[in-house]
């Protein structure tokens, strides 16, 4: 693609340099008629993310000041002020599913790391490296539901093949993964671990090409080992490529909504609900638009803190 | 020295393979799963190549049973296809637009629309839902087409291509009094289309992957799309554990097909859009 590109600019280059000898003025076009053009092309993007995103949230800034459920129709929609943002602070399943939102971020950095390992070993200890980007690859691209379906029988807690392999190692009492109130949240997160690698490690593989190869061979000759090199070189050096990965890794966190609707739907007793899923039931099974609304809101508020934290964050620990 | 450092990385691929079979165990297990007699799923230890094969039972059940996958893949390739047009088309044009043309609010325009990425999508669920009723959009394949069209990734990563085709072709081509529709289709279009192909694969992949717009936004079980049929085939058929299997492999397999078709450009516009949307 590049090099077509090339050839044809080469070719309107020398007919431009003969254009500038006579205008010899580099024209500029602007006016009406380039904003009209302008506005047409980008007209089908910007009225669609109109209506389908900015239209939602400052509807949903006013339904959050309402006691209303989409049912009732309009006239019964009845102002309460900040009630609904008050119960919800106050409320300990939707501040649960904040603490286990927390807590799946932790699934970010041993994603990273575990990334981060195998794509320097991708990158130069291997034969086959495009076979390995296509396997580790494959759960990224694969649909969550069917993951998720297949985990289930994975983990069933008695019949699931990876219980039995356990009990044949030796392990007397297997945890009861997504049945049991205190693996549930590990377990999604171990799903999440393993789904997410492959997009962290295509991302890692293009940044650790980008680091001059004279770094390395001026450390070989100072005799570094591989070791020093990679905690010396390449951490700090892929250091932007963790900061987009991490970012991208916490706010995508506090979308995972798939996997727990089909995995465990919020359950066992509550310990894999997340402010999500809450969401989800509060407004789709509960049928209470208002409240929903106000849930949208704070979570709205909350990804942009921790968008604003992490950007100034950055500063104090990226290398660029 | 040449020598050692070969077989060294030969050990390491060997090694590499076994971690690699190790992580996609799972998707091994499934596919072994659906071709078994239901007795056999939860043997242990695990018989990887089945001794009673039971496939073309299991897949007939589940392509023509109560939960038609033939009507379902219908839909999901009907939803996707569509949903890849539009969504190229557009986001196409409106990189074009943000790349090349000087308008006037283009940059503030632009912050806008890259400032609607960092929106969490479950955020706006249930406005959206109510628009969608009030428009007639609820229920509907059309809606939930129109969902993924409006994609800022594809605007964006787009936008990075058009960045790079130099001005001097754009400017001198409006010089021979060419207006921008026509630059777009004869030079731009046709510069991109590496790069379109990439959004266009990935615009699939995400599509036919979706399961949360189609959970809220339909609800008549002939538009069901394919993710929508596995999770309640799964309810009804919580307990046949190979019917499940064989129900997932089916919601897989075109995927895997088309990423094994397109990997090259998955993979490099996955490193060049740098993040999902």
């Amino acid at each position: 693609m590049n090099s077509g590109v090339k050839v044809e600019s080469d070719m309107v280059q020398t007919t431009k340099s003969e254009v500038r000898k006579k205008a010899n003025k580099r024209p500029s076009f602007s006016g009406w008629k380039e904003d009209l053009a302008g506005y047409a092309f980008i007209g089908p993007m910007f009225i669609g993310t109109s209506i389908l995103v900015l239209f939602p949230i400052l509807s949903s800034f006013v339904l959050s000041f309402t006691d209303w459920n989409f049912v009732s129709g309009y006239q019964n929609a009845k102002f309460i002020g900040f009630k609904n943002f008050s119960k919800l602070l106050t409320n300990t399943l939707f501040l649960k599913g904040l603490v286990n939102n927390v807590l799946l971020i932790l699934a970010v950095p041993i994603t990273l790391l575990l990334s981060l390992a195998l794509a320097v070993i991708i990158n130069k200890y291997v034969y086959l490296k495009d076979l390995f980007k296509v396997i580790y690859f494959m759960p990224f691209i694969s649909s969550i539901v069917a993951v998720a379906v297949v985990f289930q029988v994975l983990f069933h807690p008695t019949k699931g093949p990876i219980n039995q392999l356990l009990l044949t190692l030796g392990v007397e009492n297997p945890p009861g993964w997504i049945a049991d109130v205190t693996f549930a949240l590990p377990s999604v997160m171990l799903i999440m671990v393993w789904t997410g690698i492959g997009f962290n490690l295509i991302i890692y593989l293009a940044g650790l090409q980008n680091i001059p190869k004279e770094l390395y061979e001026a450390a070989q000759i100072d005799g570094a080992t591989a070791w020093s090199q990679f905690t010396k070189i390449t951490i700090p050096l892929v250091s932007p490529t963790t900061f987009l990965l991490f970012v991208t890794g916490v706010i995508s966190s506090f979308k995972v909504f798939d996997l727990i609707i089909v995995l465990t739907n919020g359950g066992p007793a509550n310990s894999t609900i997340t402010p999500v899923v809450y969401l989800y039931q509060q407004a789709f099974v509960e049928l209470k638009t208002g409240y929903a609304s106000a849930i949208s809101l704070v979570m709205f508020v909350i990804i942009l803190i921790i968008t604003y934290i992490q950007f100034i964050g950055q500063k104090k620990w990226v290398n660029y | 020295m040449v020598a050692r450092l070969d077989i060294r990385k030969l050990i390491v691929t060997v090694i590499m393979v076994l971690i690699g079979i190790a992580f996609l165990m799972p998707f091994l297990w499934m596919i072994s799963a659906s071709f078994k007699v239901e007795e056999d799923v939860l043997t242990f230890p695990i018989q990887w190549i089945p001794e009673n094969w039971n496939v073309v039972e299991n897949y007939k059940e589940v392509w023509t049973g109560s939960m038609p996958f033939l009507l379902l893949y219908w839909n999901s390739i009907k939803v996707t296809v569509l949903t890849t047009l539009v969504s190229c088309t557009i986001s196409c044009l409106a990189a074009y637009g943000f790349a090349k043309i000087n308008f006037k609010g283009r940059d503030f325009i632009f912050l806008i629309v890259l400032a609607t990425f960092m929106i969490p999508p479950q955020t706006l669920l249930v406005t959206q839902f109510l628009l969608y009723r009030w428009l007639g959009l609820y229920d509907t394949h059309t809606g939930l087409i129109l969902l993924n069209s409006f994609s800022v990734f594809g605007t964006f990563m787009l936008r990075q291509f058009y960045l790079g085709i130099s001005n001097e072709i754009i400017e001198s081509a409006r010089m021979d009094g060419a207006g921008h529709f026509r630059i777009f289709t004869s030079i731009a279009l046709p510069l991109v289309r590496p790069a379109i192909a990439t959004y266009a694969v990935l615009r699939f992949i995400w599509t036919w992957n979706d399961f949360q717009n189609p959970l809220i936004f339909l609800r008549s079980k002939e538009l069901y799309t394919i993710q929508l049929g596995v999770q309640s085939f799964s309810d009804q058929h919580g307990s046949v554990y190979s019917l499940m299997m064989a129900a997932s492999v089916s919601a897989i397999l075109p995927l895997l097909i088309i990423f094994i078709i397109g990997q090259k450009n998955v993979i490099e516009g996955i490193q060049l859009g740098g993040v999902k949307g």
